[in-house]
Order: structure tokens, then sequence, then C-alpha cells
């Protein structure tokens, strides 16, 4: 009885794990059920229940309601779509001018707006793209195709790579320093020679338009939302949602509502990259203090005045955190979208993916990469940029910039010129070196893999077969075999007692979602592979923040390798353990591990700095040894924030997960891929979307209800 | 007294949803703990008052007295609940967004008690900031802005930015940004509370040198009696929303109006407060000794001269004519009288 007195949340959690088990071991497997493979459940079959529901015929399989609830939201995708399409295709129908027909033409109103955004959007990817590449078809959008024929010569030319090289290094010298300048004139001189020349720079103009357009819009959103609280309680569901769904459960509705090419992809990235933008500005907006906004009134600031001067400058670090978001997203966009038909790395990509090539891979990822922390660090330089108003400069010094710009475009054009007298008959280096004619690594990086392949297979294939026939098979027959209600009430146990009737309602909710959608199955094999990375995650990622934050320099240089890993590409990590370990959970999870142990590394070792120096002192003058001072002072006060790394390393392991269904997985993110092919798609795609957004929400509601309460009982809230 | 500058007519503030109903239902009589039970909290009580030009009026009171509130009345960063406040004449609370903005680009100025620095722009830009709002061109407002970076003394830290100044340092800027428009009306919100003993000293000096250059209309905000002592022409003291008393610092020390006054007063050291001609009596002038004081004079500083003396010791003006006397006795009293006893 003291015991129960003394640590009653341990015994309530026992209590609710006791009640789970029972119901576990009380609710048999029913004789019919088996794990339902494919598309299996689209298959029409005798021995499944039909009802209809709003017109719409539902199938399933039906077995206990203790066992499995019936898929009492089947109808919702089927809905979805056919919404879509009636609002694509039927609704409000409209007279538009037509200018190439010269005549009024009846089109449904959303038909038209999508229209009319795509090609706003591709033209000015188009322009861009061509002012870096070269091509016609900016001149034609000005003109006609019939102009074109008439005068062909009038084609953009393009810019020989030197000329970029030398720009972005200028620029990058202007905003910043050498130190940027040398960075931005070797990622241009890497990318030109190792001939990604083309591909780097279709996917620059695809960012080029779809990082500053995210930027405005959820600057603008933002601001919005801190200006009226109506809009950021409409938002802020949304964001919720926007922030756990997986990146290419999107691209399904897009794919309908905008079709096939960049401008779909540049639309996507928007809708996946202006929430986070969001959050942050409103973050920074409320933190500014209020005499800050005094001050600028009593300057006499108008509001405009007030927002864009005083405003948005102190909330900068936030918004550019923001930026760095933005652009972060984009550039990890610009792979998934080359499903939708994006040209660029991205395409690159998924081609060596395709063909098992970790080398080309590789080095399209680098690029991505490269490019990724130039356009960051330029914003960055960008934001933080100083006038000087004291240099009584010459018209020389002044623009000097300017001068080396128009000397390096005029040397440029030259040595491309001089470029065709030297490389005749093949490709002109000196304008634009061709794809896969630079020079290339992948063979070493291939032959090494090999190598690691021949040397250990031996090695690998035990480890291989142990961790699935020994480890995952049985985790995962375990998470199958977990009754519905049971996990319910598990679910909501756990948040009644993390965070009262409230939490309960929401976790139960969101979980009742998924348990009457289609999906139920699939949903329990993606929490498996995502518990089990989560798991593994968390534990390297601890240990080694915890090593590296012993030392100074080495959590410096921890926090680096964090950023870099981030930056790369999610389906690089694919390549290599995909060739190690073939298309098994294995090579997934791997995957999973090494892209979810980031941010758990990272919280780690920001949340141990984060214990006040004060305590420090405190403890070490209190006579505690190293050991001691981590155990008793440091985790505990760090372990709220830590919690906040394991939420977002779940995120990750789901997004992760998710992607793994390109190896080829039985979970959720397998029908997402499929529905990509699907011309009814859109619906599940979608739904399937939320289902996995609602996983990461149940984990991100308890943990954040746990964090703040943790907080306010420590005191650092 | 020359003319009125600022004009305070029964003043409220009052937080809360339905403020405003309530104040008409009351007709004038806020009771804050009524108030307080209906959801509503009283900043600002009635405040009525004048300031003349070139005066200055410190506002003293503890945290949560309603003298920021009462401040942010009159700059109108918020709006007050009840009452009126003319500016040179002017209604404050009728002028419309555009006025209101006029107004605040070139008659007033403030300083704030977090410095309240732009963080991404540097010391001369800051000061230059209220100037360009105001659309003067980038060479005029910044060579005007090294003006007042020379005024305040912060040459060779032009360039700086807020977070490389010390607590002083960024307070200057404050106080420079706030004087670049050369306001006529200058609002300091307790300007050196978030300052360092020492520095605040040095501040006060050097506010005190400024403003016999400047000859601003002032409202000054603080929670230090001593501050407002030492810098104020007048002082009100605010309790819970309510001026307690609003008179020249000598009256308060020597007459608090109520207790909670008093016991601000007690612990004063009258000797640096007071002057000669506020314990001097004017009715007699004669049987004097040779001594003769001025009367502007601190008592602290002649008392030792005074207290030498037998007779009575002459008090002269400014033109060396005797307009009263005072015993040597007397500054006894003063500086030890008045005080409760044993403390």
């Amino acid at each position: 009885m003291e015991y129960l007195k003394k640590y009653p949340k341990l015994f309530q959690w026992l209590f609710l794990l006791i009640v789970f088990f029972a119901l576990c071991f009380a609710i048999d497997v029913p004789e019919t059920y088996k794990f339902i493979r494919g598309q299996a459940e689209f298959v029409k079959d005798p021995n499944q229940s039909v009802y209809f529901f709003l017109g719409k015929e539902v199938r399933y399989y039906a077995f206990d309601v203790f066992w499995r609830l019936p898929p009492l939201l089947g109808w919702l995708p089927i809905w979805i779509n056919d919404s879509l399409f009636f609002l694509m295709n039927e609704w409000m129908p409209m007279e538009f001018w037509n200018e190439d027909t010269q005549e009024f033409k009846t089109r449904p109103l959303l038909l038209e707006i999508s229209r009319n955004l795509t090609s706003f959007m591709t033209f000015l990817i188009e322009l861009i793209r061509e002012i870096l590449l070269g091509g016609l078809e900016t001149i034609v959008a000005f003109t006609s195709w019939d102009f074109i024929d008439a005068y062909p010569w009038l084609e953009l030319p393009g810019l020989p790579w030197t000329i970029v090289a030398a720009g972005a290094a200028l620029l990058s010298y202007k905003l910043s320093g050498k130190g940027l300048a040398l960075f931005a004139g070797l990622t241009m001189i890497y990318i030109s020679i190792f001939g990604q020349w083309k591909p780097s720079m279709q996917t620059l103009s695809f960012i080029l338009v779809a990082a500053p357009l995210s930027f405005i819009f959820g600057l603008g959103l933002g601001i919005a939302a801190y200006k009226s609280k109506r809009v950021e309680k409409a938002l802020y569901p949304i964001l919720l949602v926007m922030q756990t769904m997986p990146q290419y459960a999107v691209l399904v509705p897009a794919l309908v509502l905008f079709g096939v090419g960049d401008h779909a992809a540049v639309i996507i990235t928007m809708v996946v990259a202006v929430p986070p933008m969001i959050l942050l500005t409103i973050l920074g907006l409320r933190a500014i203090p209020p005499e800050v906004i005094e001050a600028g009134r009593m300057s006499g600031c108008t509001n405009w005045q007030l927002m864009f001067k005083v405003l948005i400058p102190t909330a900068r670090r936030d918004i550019l955190i923001g930026v760095n978001q933005v652009i972060m997203v984009c550039f990890s966009m610009a792979v998934i979208s080359a499903f939708i038909g994006a040209k660029g790395l991205g395409f690159n990509l998924l081609l060596a993916l395709n063909q098992l090539n970790i080398g080309l891979a590789l080095e399209a990822g680098l690029c991505i990469s490269l490019i990724a922390i130039l356009l960051d660090k330029m914003s960055l330089a960008w934001a933080n940029k100083q006038t000087d108003y004291f240099g009584n400069l010459t018209f020389f010094q002044r623009n000097k910039n300017a001068i080396f710009f128009a000397a390096s475009f005029v040397i440029g054009i030259i040595l491309a010129y001089v470029g065709t007298f030297i490389f005749k008959g093949t490709f002109n280096y000196l304008f634009e070196i061709p794809h896969n004619k630079g020079i290339s690594t992948a063979d070493f990086w291939n032959k090494g893999v090999d190598w690691i392949f021949d040397t250990f297979f031996v090695y690998i294939k035990a480890f291989n077969t142990w961790l699935i026939q020994d480890v995952l098979q049985p985790m995962r027959a375990l998470y199958l075999r977990m009754p519905a209600v049971a996990t319910l009430v598990l679910a909501v146990g756990a948040g009644y007692l993390i965070g009262g009737v409230r939490s309960a309602l929401v976790v139960a909710a969101l979980t009742l979602f998924i348990a009457l959608s289609p999906w139920w199955d699939r949903a329990l094999v993606t929490l498996y592979m995502a518990t089990f990375g989560v798991v593994i995650s968390c534990l390297i990622g601890f240990t080694v923040g915890t090593l590296c934050f012993q030392n100074k320099k080495s959590a410096a240089f921890m926090l680096g390798v964090c950023d870099i890993f981030q930056t790369f590409p999610s389906f690089v990590y694919l390549i290599p353990v995909m060739m190690l370990f073939g298309i098994t959970d294995t090579s997934v999870l791997i995957a999973v591990i090494v892209y979810a142990t980031i941010p758990a590394t990272r919280y780690t070792i920001e949340g141990l700095r984060s214990v006040p120096v004060g305590l420090h002192e405190a403890a070490t003058m209190s006579g505690v040894n190293k050991f001691q001072r981590l155990t008793k002072i440091e985790f505990p006060l760090a372990f709220p924030h830590m919690m906040l790394g394991l939420n977002q390393t779940i995120v990750f392991a789901l997004f992760m997960v998710i992607i793994g269904a390109f190896i080829g997985t039985e979970d959720l993110g397998q029908y997402i891929l499929k529905a990509l092919s699907d011309k009814n798609g859109a619906g599940i795609g979608l739904t399937l979307g939320i289902c996995v957004a609602f996983i990461g929400l149940i984990f991100d509601n308890l943990i954040r209800t746990w964090v703040g309460k943790r907080k306010k009982h420590l005191g650092i809230a | 007294m020359s003319e009125t500058v600022i004009k305070c007519e029964s003043v409220y503030k009052i937080f809360g949803e339905n403020a405003k109903k309530m104040l008409e239902e009351s007709n004038g009589n806020v009771d804050a703990k009524t108030f307080q039970e209906r959801g509503c909290i009283v900043g600002v009580n009635n405040a009525s008052f004048e300031v003349a030009k070139g005066e200055m009026l410190v506002v003293m009171g503890l945290s949560g007295s309603g003298k920021s509130t009462l401040l942010r009345c009159i700059s109108r960063l918020t709006d007050a609940t009840g009452g009126k406040i003319f500016i040179e004449g002017q209604d404050l609370l009728e002028l419309n967004n555009k006025e209101l903005i006029e107004l605040r680009r070139n008659k007033m100025g403030m300083v704030f008690q977090s410095f309240a620095l732009l963080p991404h722009k540097t010391v001369v830009e800051n000061i230059a900031f209220p100037l360009q709002i105001k659309g003067t061109n980038t060479e005029e407002s910044i060579s005007r802005a090294m003006e007042m970076v020379k005024l305040v003394g912060l040459d060779g830290r032009e360039n700086y930015f807020p977070r490389e100044l010390s607590g002083g340092q960024q307070q200057r800027v404050g106080i420079a940004r706030s004087l670049a428009v050369e306001p006529d009306i200058w609002f300091l919100d307790e300007p050196f509370s978030a300052l360092d003993p020492l520095i605040r000293k040095e501040m006060q000096d050097e506010f005190l040198r400024l403003q016999e250059k400047l000859q601003k209309t002032i409202m000054f905000i603080t929670h230090d009696f001593d501050e407002a002592l030492k810098l104020a022409d007048r002082i009100a003291i605010m309790k819970d929303g309510i001026i307690e008393q609003l008179d020249t610092p000598a009256n308060i020390v020597l007459n608090p109006a109520t207790e909670y006054v008093r016991k601000f007063t007690e612990e004063v050291p009258r000797e640096k407060v007071l002057i000669i001609e506020d314990v001097m009596d004017a009715s007699s002038k004669d049987n004097l000794g040779d001594l003769k004081v001025s009367k502007d004079e601190i008592i602290e500083n002649v008392a030792e001269k005074i207290l030498t003396q037998e007779k009575l010791v002459g008090v002269v003006d400014s033109n060396n004519n005797i307009v009263g006397s005072i015993k040597p006795s007397k500054i006894i009293d003063t500086v030890f009288g008045g005080r409760k006893n044993g403390s």
C-alpha cells in the first residue's frame, strides 16, 4: 500500500498494461483472419461483406468487432476522389475567352484556375531555366510558335557554366565574403565537371521559383495569423497535420489537380514548405518584446512600416530558421516530385536508385546537398547584410561587383566561343559539360559497395537472416496480433494518464480514424517498423549525443554532421542499404535508423547544453563527479528537451518508413506508392497520408503534453 | 507659469471587456475592488494634471501603480477609457491615425526601460530610424544621427550593434533616438531602472545636463523616489492608479499628503532635497548676523556654516535682497525632526 501511495502513476500504468494484455489474450484471432497482401481488398470476393454509404459501395472482410473494426470510413477515399473529379470537371462551368481559338469556351471554374496557375508556374520555371540553360519556350510565351518558326535564331542561348559559376561566387562574395565565395565557386565547378550541370540547373530553376513563393506565402499567412486570432485558429489544425503528413502523400491529389510536370511540383512544394514557414513566422513575431513595438509606434511608424521595418527584422532569427526550413523542404521535394515528372537531379537520383547505381546516386545527391547548403548560407548572409554609410567610395569601388560580373560575363562568352574551336566535333566543355560526359567517381563507390558485399557476404547474409527471422518477423506478428479494441484501450489509457480527459479524447479520435479506415493492418505494420527504428535511433542518438556533449568541440562537430546528413535527400540512404541487404525490411529499417538518429542526437546535445551554467557550478561545488552530475542533474533537466527530440525522431522515422515503400514494404507507404499510378488514387493517397499523419500526431500529442507538464514541474517552461 | 503643453482631465484607463460601459455606470467613482470583482482591472483612476512647457514632471510609483499606463495613455500607445488629454491644446483622443502619426513624428520622443533598440540596426541606424520613417533622406538622417551620437557621447561606436554595447550605452542610444526628431515633448519610461547604481547616477547627471541644454517638456516615470527628488520640477506619486499627491519635491517631503506618501519621505535625507527657501522664516528680517546665504542653496551645502552661527542668518535672493532669515536650530529641526522616533 505504501508503494501505491508513493508512486500512484506507476501503478496506474501497470494497471493499464495488465488490461491491455488481458484484452490481447482474451480476444482470439479469428480463424478466417489473414494479413491481406497486395491490393486484395479491391478484388471482388464473395466472402466480402458489402455496405453502401452515400451511394458508394464499400467492400471489406468482416471480422469480430473486437478483433478488427469494420472500415466504416471506407467510403472516404472514394468520396474524396469523386468530389475532386466533380470539382475539376463539372463544378461551376463558365465562359472563358480562349486566346488561341479566338472564341469563348465553357470550362469548369476550378479547371480554368488550375490551368492558369499551371501555365503561370510553367512560365516562371521556364524563364529561369532558359536563362541558365537556353531554350525557346519563354519567347514563345510572349509571341507564338509561328513567330519562332519565322525567326528561328530567336532562341535564348543559355549561359555558359563559367559565367554562372562566376556569378554565384561574386554574389556570395558581395553577400558574405571570401569563404562563401570560395564555397560557391567550388560547388559550381564540382557540379559542372561531374557532368551534373543540366539537371542541377533544372533543379535550381525549380527551387528559385518554389522557395521564394513558399517564403512569401508563408510570411504572409504568418503575419495574417499573428494579426488575427481567427485566422490562426483556422490555420492551426491544417498546420499540425501538414507537419506530420508524409510529403509524398500530397503528390497524388496534386497530380489530379495540376497534372504532371515541374509546375505541379512547385505547387506541391509550396503546400509542404509553407506550414513550417507560417509556424516560425508566428513564433518569431510573438516573441518580440512589447517595448520594441511601442518604440516603433512612437517613432511614428505607420502599420506598414511597423510590420516591415520593425517587427519582421526584429523577428528575423526565427524567420530565417523558417527560410532554412523552406529551402530544405524544397530540396527534398525536388527529389520526391520526380515521381510526378519534375525534371532535374531528383529524376537522375530515382533513375540511379532503380539501377542500384550507388555512385551516380551519391553524386547527384551531393549536388543537391551542396546547392541546398549554398542557398541556405546565401539567404542567411543576405538577411544579415549591413550597409556601410561612411565609405567615400569611388565609382569603381562602389560597383566593383557589377564590373567583375560584366568582365566574367564577357570572358565566359569568349571562352565558350574559343571552346567551339578547341572541342571541334565533340562537346564544348567550356559551354556546358553534358550529362555523364564529366568525371565520375561512380565506379569507385559501386566497386566499394560490391567489395563490401563480396567480402562480407556471409556475415551480412547471416545478420540479415537472424534479424528478420528472430527479431523483425516475431515483432511484426506481435503487432498484428493486437486486437483493435486492446490497441484503442492502450492508446486512450495512455492519453488519459498523461494529459487527462482532453488528451484521451484527442488520441481516441485519431486512433479511431485509423481503425475505421480500411488500412488498420497496414498501419500496424507501419507502426512496427517505426517503433523498431525509433527505439534503435534513440538508443544510438542519446548515447552519441551524451558522449559528444562531454567535449565542446565534439558537440559542435556532431551538430555539423547532423546538419549535413539532414540536407542529404532521404532517398540516398536507401541505396547502399538496399544493395547490402536486398529488398527486405532490414534495408528500410537501417535507412530509417540512419535518418532518424539525426534528431535524436541533435536534441540530446541541445538539451544537455541548455542546462544552466549556474547549476553546473552548484553541482561541482557539492562535490559530484562527472557521472553523478550527468545522471542527477543534467539528464533530469535535459529530459523534456530530449523528449521533443523523440517526437522529431518519430516524425523522421515515419517519413522514412513511408519512403521505404520504394524498396518494397507492406505498410501504408506501399499503398501510397500504388495510389501514385492509379487514376483514382487521389482519395486513397490523401486518406493514407492522413492516417500516417495521425499516427505521428498521436505520439506528438502525448509527448508534447507530457513535456509541457514536466517543464512546468521543473520550472523551466 | 508659461503655457501648458500636456493637460489631462479625469483620465481613466480600465482594462477589461466592458470597461467603457462600467466606467459610464460608475459616474466617475471608480472603486478598484468592485471593478476587479467584475473582471476589470483599473490602471489609471481619475488623473488630472497639467505639465507646463519646459517642466519636468516625474511620475513616481511602485510597480503596478499605473504610472506606465498613464504615460501610455498620454502617448496614446493605449487609448484611455475615459477623460480628456490635450497636447498643446489638441484633443489627443480625437486625432485620427494619420494625425497621431504626424504628432509622434514631430512632437514626441520616448525612451524605454528595456531600451527597445532594433537588434538588426547599428547605433547610428537606430538613431536615424525615426527620421527615416518620416521620409528624411539617408544622407541627411545619418548626419543628423551622427550629431546625436556625439551629443550622448557615443562617438566611435556608431557602427556597433546594440548587442555589443553595455546597458548604459544602449540607453544612451535610446535617448539619442528619442531626441533625433527634436521633439518638444519627451517621455521617459523608467529609463535608468535597468542600469547599475553607479551608471544610473552618471546617466542621471548626464540627463540633467542634456535637459539644461534642451529645455524639453518632460514626463519621467520612475519607481525610485530618490531619482524623482533629484530630477523633478514636480512629482506625482501614484498608488493603485490614483495620483496621491502632485507637488514640488520640497513640499512632498515637508507636507506629505497621505500616509503612503509619508512612508516614502521618511528615509529621505532632507538636507539634500530641501533648499533654504523651503525652511526660512520670511517674516523676520531683523537682528541678522553677518552670514548671508542664498535662498536657492541646498541645505546640505550651507548647514555647516549656518550651524556655527549664533545669530539669525539672513537669506538673500539672486539680487542680494534680504527675503527672510533662518535660525541655526531650524537646520537641526529640519534634518532630524519630523522623522518617526526610533527610525
